[in-house]
Parts: C-alpha cells; sequence; structure tokens
C-alpha cells in the first residue's frame, strides 16, 4: 500500500515538475504550414529556406523570447485537411502564430478559427485577393495576381498594342489574371480578340498556341501555374514559330518562375513577364539573401519566389512578437504591423492597413543568360502597386 | 489548309507519343492480365536517368538515351519476379492495383527525395533542337523524330509479334497460357522478356517524349489515365489497336482543344465512351 501511494506521489511529482518547466520556458512558437512532399513540395521548400534564412541572418531570438519554428505539411488543396493541421498546431503545439499557407482553399479553411484561438496568420504565398478580407487576423507578405496583371496591361497598351489574345489555364487564379489584365488594357483602349481557357489538365500546348496564330492579335497574355504546365507552354509557344512571327508573349512571372525557368532553356530568351521578385533583383540585401537561402535550401536550381515572401513573412512575425513583447495578443500583433514598411530582398514594401497585403514594386523583366544561366532581369519597375483585386 | 496541316502534324506527334508508351502497358495486359499502374513511373524513371545522364555525367543525347533506356530495365526487372510474378492472371484485380500503385507512389516519393520536385530537362542535340517548316507549318524537328520512332517502333513490333518465333509463342501465351505451358512454352521466361521491353519502350517514350510531358515527380500519375485509355479503346495485346486508338485520341483531343479549347477533354472522353460503347472489348482485343 505505502509502496503504491510513494509510487503515484513520484508520478504526481514528475508531472508537476513538467508542467513547471514548460510554463516558464519564454519559448514562441510558431507554425508553419505548407506543401513540404507532393505535386506543391518545391513551394514548401522554399518556405523552409526562406524562414531559415531569415533565422541565419536575424538569429533565433526577439524581445528576450526564443521563437521555435513548428512545420506542418499540406500537400494538396484540401481544405479539411487544412484545418486540421492549423487545429493541431494551435490545440496540441500551443502556437502563437501561423505562417505559411501555399493554395488559395487551405487559406479560406484556416481564416475562420483564427479569432478563437487568438493567433495571428501571415500567408506566405496564397494569392486570391479575397483571402486577407476572410478574417481580420490576416496579412499577406507574398503578392496577388491582380497585381502583378494590372502594371502590365498598362505597359502593353502604353507599347501600342491594340489586338491581344489572352489564354489562361480554367481555374480561380487563371480567372483573376484574365479579368485583371482585361479589364485593365480594355480600359487603356486595347481589344482583347478572344480568351483560351485551357483546362488544367493539359499536356501539349500547340493547338491553343496554333489558335492563337490563327488570330490577328498583335501579342499574346498568359497565365498559368509554374511547373510542367509552364515549361510546356512556354516551349510550344516558340515552337509554334510565334515568337518568329513576332507575336510577343507577355505574362505575369509565373510563367517564368526560376526553378522552372532553366528547364525551358534558351528558348525562353526575350519573354516578357512582370512580377514582384526576381532572385537577381539588384542591392546587396536581395545578394545576402539569395546566399543566406541557397544555403538553406541547399540547391541553387530549387531557390524560387515563396522563400521571399517567407522570409518577409518572418520578419512580420519578430515585428508582432516585439510589438506584444511576446504576449498572446493576436489583434494588438495585427494592428502594430498594419502599415509597416520595412526594405525587403525585392524592394520597399508596406502593409496596407486596408488590405493586409503588401503595397510594393512590381517589377518587368526579360529572360536573358548571365553566367550561363537564365534568369528574369529587371528593365522597368513601378513602384507602390497596391493589390489592384481589392483598391479600385 | 495551313491550319489543318498544322493539326494534323501535331496530333499524329501527340498520337505517336502516345502510342509509344501505352503500347507496352498494353501487351502487359493483354499477355500477363495485369493492370500495371506504375508504368507511367517507369516512363519517368527513364526521362530522369536520361536527363541525368545528359547533364551531370556529360554523356552526349545518342549514347544517353540507349544508357538510359537500358538502365530503367535493370532497375526494373527485379521487379518483375520479386513482385509483378505475383499477380501475373488477372485473378484478383484489388491486389494488382494496390500493388502497382503502390510502387508508383513509391517511385514519386523517391525521385522527390533523390533528384528534388524541379522539372528535369533533357537537352535535346543541335540537329533536334530546330522547328522546320512543312508546308508552311512552323514544326519542332523533335516532334517529327516522334513520329518517325513512333512509325518504327510500330513496324518492329508488328513484325515481331507476327513473323518471329518469339510472336508465335507469344500469341499462343496470350490466348490460352496453360496449354501454351503445356506445350512446352517456357511461360516466365516470356513474361520476363515482355516485361523489359513494355519497360523499355516506356522508358524510351518518357525520354523523346520529354518536351511534350515534362520529366517531374507527379509524371508517374499525371499522363496515367490517358495511357489506361488508350488501352481501354485499343483493347489489350494488340499493336495495331494500340496505334489506332493513340491516333484517335491524339486527333479528337489536339483537334478538340484547337476547335474548342474552353471544352477541356470533353471531346477526347465523348469519343472514347462512344468507342467502348460500340467495342466493349476495344477496337481489336485479341484474346477472346
Amino acid at each position: 500500500m505505502l509502496q503504491k501511494l510513494m509510487r503515484i506521489g513520484a508520478a504526481a511529482a514528475t508531472l508537476v515538475l513538467i508542467a513547471g518547466a514548460s510554463a516558464g520556458a519564454d519559448t514562441i512558437k510558431v507554425g508553419i504550414i505548407g506543401p513540404l512532399s507532393g505535386p506543391f513540395a518545391l513551394g514548401g521548400k522554399n518556405f523552409k529556406a526562406g524562414v531559415e534564412a531569415y533565422v541565419a541572418v536575424h538569429g533565433d531570438t526577439v524581445a528576450g523570447n526564443k521563437v521555435e519554428f513548428v512545420y506542418r505539411d499540406l500537400d494538396g488543396p484540401d481544405p479539411g485537411k487544412a484545418k486540421s493541421v492549423a487545429q493541431d498546431l494551435i490545440i496540441k503545439e500551443k502556437v502563437q502564430y501561423l505562417g505559411g499557407v501555399y493554395l488559395t482553399p487551405s487559406a479560406f479553411a484556416i481564416a475562420p478559427m483564427l479569432e478563437e484561438a487568438n493567433v495571428p496568420l501571415v500567408i506566405f504565398n496564397a494569392a486570391t485577393s479575397s483571402i486577407t478580407q476572410k478574417s481580420p487576423l490576416i496579412v499577406r507578405t507574398s503578392f496577388t495576381l491582380w497585381q502583378t496583371a494590372v502594371p502590365l496591361a498598362k505597359q502593353v497598351a502604353k507599347d501600342g498594342v491594340k489586338k491581344l489574345i489572352i489564354t489562361v489555364t480554367d481555374y480561380g487564379p487563371g480567372n483573376d489574371a484574365e479579368a485583371a489584365f482585361r479589364k485593365t488594357f480594355e480600359a487603356a483602349g486595347g481589344k482583347v480578340v478572344e480568351t483560351i481557357k485551357m483546362p488544367l489538365s493539359a499536356a501539349d500546348f500547340s493547338p491553343f498556341l496554333q489558335r492563337v496564330k490563327d488570330s490577328d492579335a498583335e501579342a499574346v497574355f498568359a497565365f498559368l501555374p509554374s511547373g510542367a504546365s509552364t515549361v510546356g507552354f512556354a516551349k510550344a509557344y516558340v515552337e509554334s514559330g510565334l515568337k518568329e512571327k513576332g507575336i510577343k508573349l507577355l505574362a505575369t512571372g509565373d510563367v517564368t518562375e526560376e526553378s522552372g525557368l532553366q528547364a525551358v532553356g534558351d528558348a525562353a530568351i526575350g519573354i516578357r513577364t512582370t512580377y514582384h521578385y526576381s532572385l537577381v533583383h539588384d542591392s546587396a540585401l536581395n545578394r545576402d539573401f539569395v546566399a543566406a537561402a541557397t544555403k538553406a535550401i541547399g540547391n541553387a536550381d530549387e531557390l524560387s519566389f515563396p522563400a521571399v515572401a517567407a522570409y518577409d513573412g518572418v520578419h512580420v512575425i519578430y515585428k508582432m512578437i516585439e510589438a506584444t513583447a511576446g504576449k498572446q495578443d493576436a489583434k494588438t500583433a495585427v494592428q502594430s504591423v498594419s502599415g509597416l514598411a520595412w526594405e525587403s530582398p525585392r524592394g520597399p514594401v508596406k502593409i496596407d492597413p486596408v488590405t493586409r497585403s503588401l503595397t510594393q514594386t512590381i517589377y518587368l523583366r526579360e529572360v536573358a543568360k548571365e553566367n550561363g544561366r537564365l534568369v528574369n532581369k529587371e528593365i522597368a519597375s513601378y513602384p507602390d502597386q497596391p493589390d489592384w483585386g481589392l483598391v479600385k | 489548309m495551313d491550319t489543318i496541316i498544322g493539326i494534323g502534324l501535331d496530333a499524329l506527334a501527340y498520337g505517336m507519343l502516345l502510342f509509344i508508351i501505352s503500347i507496352g502497358l498494353s501487351v502487359m495486359m493483354g499477355l500477363m492480365r495485369v493492370i500495371n499502374l506504375a508504368h507511367g513511373a517507369f516512363a519517368m524513371v527513364g526521362g530522369y536517368i536520361a536527363s541525368y545522364a545528359i547533364r551531370q555525367l556529360g554523356l552526349p543525347y545518342v549514347v544517353a538515351v540507349p544508357t538510359a533506356v537500358a538502365a530503367t530495365v535493370v532497375v526494373a526487372l527485379p521487379l518483375e519476379f520479386l513482385l509483378f510474378r505475383r499477380i501475373y492472371g488477372g485473378a484478383e484485380p484489388l491486389k494488382q492495383v494496390l500493388m502497382t500503385i503502390g510502387i508508383a507512389f513509391a517511385v514519386i516519393g523517391i525521385v522527390n527525395a533523390v533528384f528534388g520536385p524541379t522539372i528535369k530537362p533533357i537537352p535535346l542535340p543541335g540537329p533536334l533542337h530546330g522547328i522546320v517548316d512543312i508546308a508552311s507549318h512552323t514544326m519542332a524537328v523533335h516532334r517529327l523524330v516522334l513520329i518517325v520512332a513512333g512509325l518504327v517502333i510500330a513496324a518492329g513490333l508488328w513484325l515481331a509479334v507476327e513473323k518471329s518465333n518469339f510472336g508465335v509463342r507469344l500469341r499462343a501465351a496470350v490466348d490460352n497460357p496453360d496449354m501454351a505451358a503445356a506445350l512446352g512454352i517456357r511461360t516466365d521466361r516470356l513474361y520476363l522478356v515482355t516485361f523489359g521491353i513494355a519497360v523499355a519502350l516506356a522508358a524510351f517514350g518518357g525520354i523523346a517524349g520529354a518536351e511534350l510531358m515534362p520529366i517531374e515527380p507527379t509524371y508517374a500519375l499525371r499522363y496515367m489515365v490517358t495511357f489506361l485509355v488508350v488501352v481501354s479503346v485499343g483493347g489489350a495485346g494488340s499493336t495495331t489497336g494500340a496505334l489506332v486508338a493513340s491516333l484517335i485520341i491524339g486527333l479528337v483531343d489536339t483537334a478538340g482543344r484547337y476547335l474548342f479549347p474552353s471544352y477541356g477533354m470533353f471531346f477526347t472522353y465523348a469519343a472514347v465512351i462512344l468507342i467502348v460503347e460500340l467495342a466493349p472489348n476495344g477496337l481489336a482485343r485479341r484474346s477472346a
């Protein structure tokens, strides 16, 4: 009997010790949700590289608190799984902040639980404009399709293109890109002769480009999700003879995204795109970022745009920890960074207090070869572009 | 006119690629009665090895392609006598599906870990790189190569199956495996050789078609449905059936995309439903 009591006593004492230890430590946990496996694994790898690069440069201690990152895999557009992964991080891991989220449906699924959990969410990628309207606790450090497509449409109209054909992949972001480009281009006096919506599953793009060839358009605007389809499309564009014929391909930067660009090959040289970030952006800050992120990801060919959004996302989370002195207060944390401006590796950025997305410089780039590698060389810039999807 | 020729040539190239990859799947389904959902994975592995051989080892294209095809067969053959051999015969479809899709998932995971998730290009040599004008239609040379390669493979397979001693035994085993074995045909050896040929053709298709179907980890399952459609339309085990089915699907798909781009795969599937309705066993099924 006595022995049994002693054993229970010992167990209880151990429990108290464990509980005491975890309550006393000043560790702030940050949950990062991203595709670490599956078809979007490159995005998740870049999230991780961006986070690790920021920690490598700025350390893991903020206002006396140690910051610990907890990663969770969310491999595809699965709202149910997104919700359970976020719940697991909030309840079991007791994270104070959430970051990451690659695809729009996941962001929509997580948004409703943020206020009750008292946890802010910093979006590293998902680019649909309306995401930040789903919860006052969402901040975004990536970009939106409206933001990158609108300056391109203005530039194309200014360059004197009158008739244009639009080819987009037939899904949410493709429709966003089409609407943004069409509205802006037509407002500037241009005419869209046709819109081709290509199925997500398309493998051979030559029939679509044959259609472009048979139209009387002077240029073609394209949006496709980066990966196998952008490589196939860019190749088919060159092989269809459109490039020789002088019909320009204009696109958002997704089409010449760096990790896929090398696979397109020299055929891509000359393609013009608009985007918020190029790996060869000319600044000391960017060179340091690329060096740190390349070291973190391990293979220079895999580094791409989500890494910079993750890097800036951690910057925002650090600022929120500073403002709340490490206490869990999501509302104050988000308020403290609303309007925050800083110098990112991509250039000057600012969190728009209304949209809670970034107001940033969008660059016009042209694919060129530098030191044997294909790069997006910046040739013009459009400063202070808001999220045109929400700011009218 | 230019447009019609253009669509025709693009359709032919795409159809031939489907044929090169799907024929191995068709033969395995006809002969060994196994639904090999890992077939796309073999095509992908061929592409990865070719890309590695050219970009990392610096081998010339003409050496790298046969090396990669041979290497894929060497990697796949142990799977035949360790795993595939146990599921031949079509008695337990669920077992076949679970095992082969399991292999496909494992291959996806392995290439993701070894080569990473980015697209791996297979650089073409100079002569294949350019574009040519045929009847005022601009066409990439590598697409013409696909057409020629498809024709050569179709002719070669037809000769092998219809005219050679190997073909006689193969046809016998397809028609009645038990009787063939009773007559002294070494069916296990026949299956091993056929498996090797099927893998080799898949690997070659994966390499030659990398410009149309880029090599990345999800390749293994991304195009699998299309390959299976070719087999079901053509009829398992038939070279001619697979060739005709590939060309029909290539043509309907390409023309449909050109004429009605926003309908997606609608016309392709409509054609498939129609054909399968009219000929439930495929266009040319060998075994009764």
